[in-house]
């Protein structure tokens, strides 16, 4: 199955550009761990009530990197994910143990306001969810209520489009419902809408989930043109996304409790994405990644 | 091969065409028969008796039923212009009161109340109890709140209004929070999730798109509020004749001067109160036509 990378190359629909959409090497001249990771997890526990979560999960996100979470169902990457940016306390009964940095500062520690470290993280969700206003508004949003100092805010709306490349395609109506625009176009939206408030990091909830392969490739590209500018930590049910676009990839699995039968999720194996595609060293990586399993 | 397949096809056809159907039998059209006649029955009562009234208050569907004072020596031109004054007056001063406190409540019960704890489960209970409470207890509450407040005469419109408004504010909270409800959690997720506080994104984004929702239901509540006699009458509302001017004046309200005026042994008084019950019936259907209406028109669909 080595050569599921190459494989993936086929690009779906969207122009062969591969220089671009394959980062220099893509994991081969990387080193073997983040060497000055933004973000790091450590021994991070997470429990809804009783039910534990997610086991112990170490991960180091490296500065400009993409990392990719991969794995079946209820294996807990999504649950991660949201810890990252502490949207995991919105969900009643949630509980984090272990530690979660952000340039080596706890998100979690005692002093720390979510709504900041929401402001340095930000987060595109599965559905793509604009707000009920303009696509001028819906970009405008962000910077106006965290209250950033913009000079001119028509200048940031356009920059943010053009950043998630979409400027051209709306240009001629920033003024009318972000509901008129695509699926594809309101997932980029919300990419613009993030990019807005000048997050170091970005993370993405299976941003590409509900979308078709046309937009699913705009979206890649776009992650591609972001990474010099953001740590892109990314969540997805699709392998080849992950091989096609990824720098690390950390695989999780979910492992049944043997009394309740409840499903706890752990982390499997993390690396540079080449290895985990070619030369996975755990036997449930591989079997995931030959699609024998999940 | 050929002859197997007409042969299925005969079959199939003979058994499709049996020349009756299965859900038609006698059962089901008795059960259909009894959906008819009740439903029949609601919609026929109804009918002959708004039919009744408006045939007997027929005589006064004038300007004078509108304009002019009560009056038990001429008769025949008693008008409603107090009651229907008295009216408007409460219903201002009703969502004044209740719709600011019903959309707080509810707002702080669905974004920001710890659902899990005690005293949200029996607010959550009592909120459910206190729609169905009649409406002569809300009178009654009125009354002692009055009191409390130093009013020896309890029939202005500041009673009026709290006793209206603590009738209907249930009413406004369930429906605001059914608003409320109906906004997508990808909606709040998006605003916090890019730094903006849970106020904020309940200020700009959760309220203003409940804004219908809210809006329809609080017109809901106010056109019960209108046709309500009881409360008022436990807070010794009388008839009275002159407009009010402030919340402090006397008050009388519509169903009052309906129920004083039907229960009159004079044959015109009579005839004038079924006419203001047409009336009374016109504004409340008036005030759901446009609740109907808003709902409508703003209902978006995510």
């Amino acid at each position: 199955m080595t050569n599921l990378r190459a494989s993936s190359h086929f690009p779906v629909g969207a122009p062969a550009d591969s220089a671009h959409r394959f980062h220099a090497g893509n994991g081969s001249e990387l080193p073997e761990v983040p060497p000055l990771p933004v973000m790091r997890v450590d021994n991070l526990n997470v429990y809804y009530n009783d039910f534990h979560a997610v086991y112990d999960v170490n991960l180091a996100f490296g500065r400009h990197e993409i990392t990719a979470m991969i794995g079946p169902s209820g294996c807990g990457k999504s649950t991660v994910l949201r810890c990252l940016n502490r949207m995991n306390d919105l969900v009643p009964g949630a509980r984090v143990e272990g530690e979660v940095t952000y340039h080596d500062q706890d998100i979690y520690a005692a002093k720390v306001d979510p709504i900041a470290v929401r402001q340095h993280i930000g987060m595109v969700f599965q559905k793509p969810n604009p707000f009920p206003k303009s696509i001028y508004d819906n970009i405008a949003y962000g910077p106006r209520v965290t209250g950033m100092k913009v000079e001119s805010m028509d200048d940031l709306v356009e920059e943010s489009l053009r950043s998630a490349a979409l400027w051209d395609e709306v240009k001629d109506k920033l003024k009318q419902s972000a509901f008129g625009l695509s699926g594809g176009q309101q997932q980029r939206l919300c990419i613009a809408r993030t990019i807005a408030t000048k997050p170091d990091v970005i993370l993405m909830d299976e941003p590409c989930s509900s979308l078709d392969p046309i937009a699913t490739s705009k979206i890649e590209d776009l992650m591609q043109q972001l990474r010099s500018d953001y740590t892109i930590i990314i969540v997805t049910h699709n392998m080849q996304q992950a091989a096609r676009v990824s720098d690390r990839t950390a695989f999780f699995t979910a492992r049944p409790d043997e009394t309740t039968g409840n499903r706890t999720g752990l982390l499997v194996e993390f690396d540079r994405t080449t290895v985990i595609f070619e030369n996975p060293t755990d036997p449930r990586t591989n079997d995931y990644i030959t699609g024998r399993f999940g | 091969m050929n002859i197997t397949a007409t042969t299925a096809a005969n079959v199939t056809a003979s058994t499709l065409a049996t020349g009756k159907r299965k859900d038609r039998n006698t059962s089901s059209l008795i059960f259909m028969g009894a959906l008819w006649f009740s439903m029949f029955f609601g919609v026929a009562v109804l009918a002959a008796l708004i039919l009744d009234t408006a045939l007997s208050g027929a005589g006064r569907f004038d300007s004078q039923l509108l304009f002019d004072y009560e009056s038990t020596v001429r008769k025949e031109e008693t008008g409603f212009r107090a009651g229907i004054l008295g009216t408007i007056w409460l219903m201002l001063a009703t969502a004044l009161l209740a719709i600011p406190v019903g959309i707080a409540t509810a707002v702080h019960l669905e974004e920001f109340a710890d659902r899990t704890a005690w005293y949200s489960k029996v607010i959550e209970v009592n909120l459910q109890n206190l729609a169905a409470v009649p409406s002569i207890i809300y009178g009654m509450l009125a009354a002692a709140i009055m009191g409390l407040l130093g009013f020896t005469y309890k029939g202005i419109v500041l009673g009026g209004a709290i006793a209206l408004g603590l009738l209907i504010l249930p009413v406004i909270i369930i429906a605001t929070r059914e608003a409320l409800r109906a906004v997508p959690q990808d909606i709040r997720q998006g605003s916090l999730a890019l730094g903006a506080t849970t106020w904020q994104t309940t200020w700009r984004q959760t309220l203003p798109s409940a804004i219908p929702g809210i809006a329809t239901g609080t017109i809901l509540g106010l056109s019960r509020a209108v046709g309500e006699a009881a409360p008022l009458l436990m807070l010794g509302v009388a008839t009275v004749r002159f407009d009010p001017t402030s919340v402090l004046d006397k008050v009388t309200a519509l169903p009052l001067q309906i129920y004083s005026l039907a229960s009159a042994p004079q044959e015109a008084l009579q005839e004038a109160a079924s006419a203001a019950i047409i009336l009374l019936l016109a504004l409340i259907i008036g005030m759901n036509a446009v609740a109907i209406f808003i709902r409508n028109k703003f209902q978006r669909s995510w």
